[in-house]
């Protein structure tokens, strides 16, 4: 049979199931339509909601700007799919490519896509985590709940991790003029994510914003009164802070359980695939029909030191989907590699912050525009001579050549003049990342090695 | 180097009706140094990325003194720079104080709030039209509706236009190359004679509303915002001349050359009277196809830089000729077509990056409200001259009159 032949077929009346119904299942789902493909079309999502928007969730809607159901994604465009949503994937029979549901259903394919992205790591302590008051933060379920208690002007708020989620939760809760501690395990917030020296910045700019925010503390322990509600946390410095609402925003955890006796290379930090976005097996052979997208995607990218880039980003989501999609429906010579640029936005206590390129690869940091102090910059980031990322608070619109700077291996430090080159920004120093194999909750981009079949990470959570 | 003589071919009065042709010569090689001096940047990405690049200046201060002289753009010795001409981090923070009484963060709904007052001035112009068997779009509409709105806005009473009509004229005429050195110098002085002028009126103006604040921009910008505290009195005169005259002289340009585009497509114009949503990518495809400005000629190189095969030396004058970008086939299909509802348009009608144009949403807003009303109000309308006449301005390019026979005003 002649393989062309079967693609015809399978773009004509082939079944596709897409396990994830979010922001890269949607588009997706949008894109394969796009492509031509008319066999039938299965979505199946945990959540019931149909797919919605998680940036406002930090932002807009714990500031009551927006209402948590308000958050449902625009169609680009009618996909004729069957939606079977509040019913979660279990298992995976690769042999007999068919998808076990929670419902004791299954659903078989003849390709398979997986976008089940990542959720909220929840508070190690069970029985602490149950209090009332303690919250995470990730689907629009939590953020009603999270909305509504703060709406209700608790006495004390505790956000506990300074990622972006953490700090974004921290700038709504000011902007609410609730009283705010942030306790954060590394020494500044966004450490992870940015390094030490725009941590520092970050960290300025959460304390003139009036949040107590306690950095190199761990939480020990979360404390309930008698009818179980959350009261006071206790620090590992021997402090104990009042807390009517605790938010734990510790970073999130990959949705692959599901698929932990698949066979596919699939576990803690995500799902290894190809730059074409096909799953990678446990033995580092590339799956034909199982192809990932988004969060829960791991895949090389060639200007990073073809390392497995994980990236828990809403652009990523989109471009991965459409790539995947494009993938799953074409013949090999037509396929097309992911090779997006890694780039995110935060907003937080009146600042955009953005970033392109891998920043936690960096060994040194430059200011090549604006003032550190000032809390307006752009900084470059180098390694091994070569600038590899590059950060903006407030600043952009310079991104995009930045960007370029980064697809062209340019050397760092830049030596050139910019419009807005400061004295400060002469000369590089240490980028300030904490080391990479401890597990962080305040990454964005994981580096997690070159093989896609590296079973020596292991993640490992620390007890706090 | 290569280098060519097509700068004086582009600002020829008598290549006006049609300077896209010269762009597509031009774009054969997309970086070049033209003989009058400047190097001529003609092809969309290279357009884009300079428009980007750090190393790139909009303060004359940092050309050499021989590109300074060539291009006319020395020092005005009477005012500083608005912020059009000046970098980072002077620049940021006069737009940031510009920006606060006009669109967000501080006042996101300035112009989404002003749609009603807009429908009834574009309505009382068009009602000023009846009986005529004949209008000039020019002076009946598309001049008098966007400087109505910007004194408005600015608060700047509409009855003194006669005054300053001709100082922005003057003003707006400034950044046009020139070729002889006697031109160069009866022009640099009539500018900033224009620019002394205005600046006195304004300053009238801003000291009153300092004292007796009302809702426009001259009082916001004169009491100032949050962090960045308040322009000094010679920053606004420099800032709200620039919003007047910037006001005045584009989006006059982009609704005659709309209606223009329109009459030379029937098709598309009885589209838009059909479908008044297709305004707003309509717009867009005239920002592509016909923008107002045609080229930023007040861009410098802090650095050499290498860009497609050429290097820019430090100090250079450097012409991002944006209408030849927004035509490049590299980027847009079917380039030299008017597609209405063209998709993927990213034009660099309004510039790009850090300047990129401050009155956008406004623009926008007028534009698309004028060319709707004009399609379904104006009966039976037809070119009466075409090619219209144009104004002499190579950079802010637009007809002078545009002569349109019509059977009446609809209702």
């Amino acid at each position: 049979m002649s393989v062309d032949g079967y693609l015809e077929a399978f773009r004509s009346q082939g079944r596709i199931v897409v396990v994830g119904a979010s922001l890269a299942g949607l588009r997706a789902a949008e894109a394969l339509r796009d492509e031509g493909f008319t066999g039938t079309l299965t979505m199946i999502g945990d959540e019931p909601h149909e797919p919605y928007d998680r940036p406002p969730l930090s932002k807009q809607v714990l500031l009551g700007k927006v209402p948590p159901d308000h958050t449902a994604l625009p169609r680009r465009r009618l996909v004729d799919a069957e939606w079977r949503l509040g019913v979660a994937a279990t298992g995976l029979d690769l042999a007999a490519k068919r998808v076990q549901l929670s419902d004791g259903d299954s659903v078989e394919y003849d390709r398979l896509l997986i976008t089940t992205g990542v959720r909220a790591r929840p508070w190690p302590r069970e029985l602490e985590a149950e209090l009332d008051g303690v919250f995470v933060l990730r689907t629009r379920d939590d953020a009603t709940r999270l909305h509504h208690r703060l709406k209700a002007g608790p006495r004390g708020v505790l956000v506990i991790g300074a990622g972006f989620t953490g700090s974004e939760i921290a700038s709504a809760c000011r902007e609410r003029g609730l009283s705010v501690t942030v306790a954060e395990r590394g020494a500044a917030p966004l450490v992870g994510a940015l390094g030490g020296v725009v941590g520092e910045v970050a960290a300025e700019l959460q304390r003139s914003h009036g949040v107590d925010l306690r950095c190199g503390v761990q939480v020990t322990g979360l404390e309930g009164d008698a009818a179980g509600r959350v009261r006071t946390a206790h620090f590992s410095d021997g402090a104990a802070v009042e807390a009517e609402v605790v938010v734990v925003a510790l970073g999130a955890t990959r949705n692959t359980e599901w698929l932990a006796d698949s066979g596919l290379g699939a576990g803690p930090r995500g799902i290894a695939c190809d730059a074409g976005c096909r799953a990678f097996d446990v033995r580092g052979i590339v799956t034909d029909d199982v192809f990932v997208a988004g969060d829960v995607a791991r895949s090389p990218h060639p200007l990073f030191g073809y390392q497995f880039l994980s990236l828990e980003h809403w652009g990523n989501a989109v471009a991965q989907a459409e790539i995947a999609a494009h993938n799953m429906v074409s013949a090999s010579t037509d396929r097309r590699p992911h090779l997006w640029m890694p780039s995110f936005w935060s907003a937080q206590f009146g600042v955009n912050i953005k970033s392109v390129g891998v920043p936690p690869m960096a060994d040194q940091i430059i200011v090549t525009q604006g003032s550190l102090a000032e809390h307006r910059f752009t900084a470059a980031y180098g390694h091994q001579g070569r600038i590899i990322a590059a950060v903006t608070f407030d600043q952009a619109k310079w991104l995009d050549f930045y960007e370029s700077e980064i697809e062209r291996a340019a050397p760092f430090p830049p030596e050139f003049p910019t419009v807005d080159r400061r004295p400060e920004g002469m000369q590089p120093v240490p980028a300030g990342f904490p080391d990479p194999s401890l597990p962080s909750h305040g990454p964005t981009v994981t580096l997690s090695g070159h093989s896609p079949t590296d079973r020596r990470i292991t993640f490992t959570p620390r007890r706090a | 180097m290569t280098s060519v003589a097509l700068l004086h071919r582009i600002t020829d009065f008598a290549n006006r009706p049609d300077p896209y042709p010269l762009y597509a010569e031009l774009r054969k090689t997309p970086v070049v140094r033209d003989e009058a001096g400047p190097y001529l940047v003609s092809t969309y990405w290279e357009i884009r990325s300079l428009l980007h690049d750090p190393r790139i200046s909009s303060d004359a201060r940092n050309l050499t003194a021989e590109a300074a002289k060539a291009t006319g753009q020395d020092q005005d010795p009477d005012l500083p720079p608005n912020f059009l001409r000046l970098d980072p981090p002077e620049h940021d923070r006069l737009r940031r104080l510009a920006t606060a009484p006009f669109g967000p963060p501080d006042t996101p709904r300035r112009v989404y709030d002003m749609h009603g007052e807009l429908t009834d001035v574009v309505a009382e112009l068009i009602d000023g039209c009846r009986g005529k068997e004949q209008i000039d779009l020019v002076d009946d509409i598309s001049y008098p509706f966007p400087v109505t709105v910007i004194c408005r806005l600015l608060g700047v009473p509409r009855e003194d236009e006669k005054l300053f009509h001709e100082w922005a004229d003057t003003i707006a005429a400034g950044p046009d190359p020139v070729v002889t050195d006697e031109e160069r110098e009866a022009k640099l002085e009539s500018v900033r004679r224009a620019r002394r002028e205005l600046a006195g009126y304004l300053a009238g103006l801003i000291e009153e509303r300092r004292r007796s604040p009302r809702d426009d921009m001259l009082s916001a910008m004169a009491a100032g915002h949050g962090a960045d505290g308040r322009m000094s009195p010679v920053e606004a005169v420099t800032t709200s001349a620039l919003l007047l005259v910037a006001g005045h002289e584009t989006t006059v340009n982009l609704i005659t050359n709309g209606m223009l585009t329109l009459l030379r497509n029937p098709d598309v114009l009885q589209r838009l009277r059909a479908e008044p949503d297709l305004a707003v990518p309509l717009v867009e495809e005239l920002l592509r196809f016909e923008p107002p400005v045609q080229m930023l000629p007040q861009r410098t190189t802090l650095a050499d830089i290498d860009i497609a095969g050429t290097i820019i030396p430090k100090g250079a004058s450097v012409y991002l000729m944006l209408a030849s970008g927004s035509r490049d086939p590299q980027r847009f299909t079917d380039a030299d077509r008017f597609i209405p509802d063209r998709s993927d348009n990213q034009h660099l009608g309004f510039g790009h990056g850090l300047h990129a144009c401050f009155g956008a949403p406004l623009a926008r807003l007028e534009a698309q409200l004028a060319l709707t009303a004009l399609v379904r109000r104006l009966d039976a309308p037809r070119l009466a001259e075409d090619p219209p006449p144009y104004r002499p301005n190579a950079v802010l390019r637009g007809p002078r009159h545009l002569p349109i026979a019509i059977g009446g005003i609809k209702d």
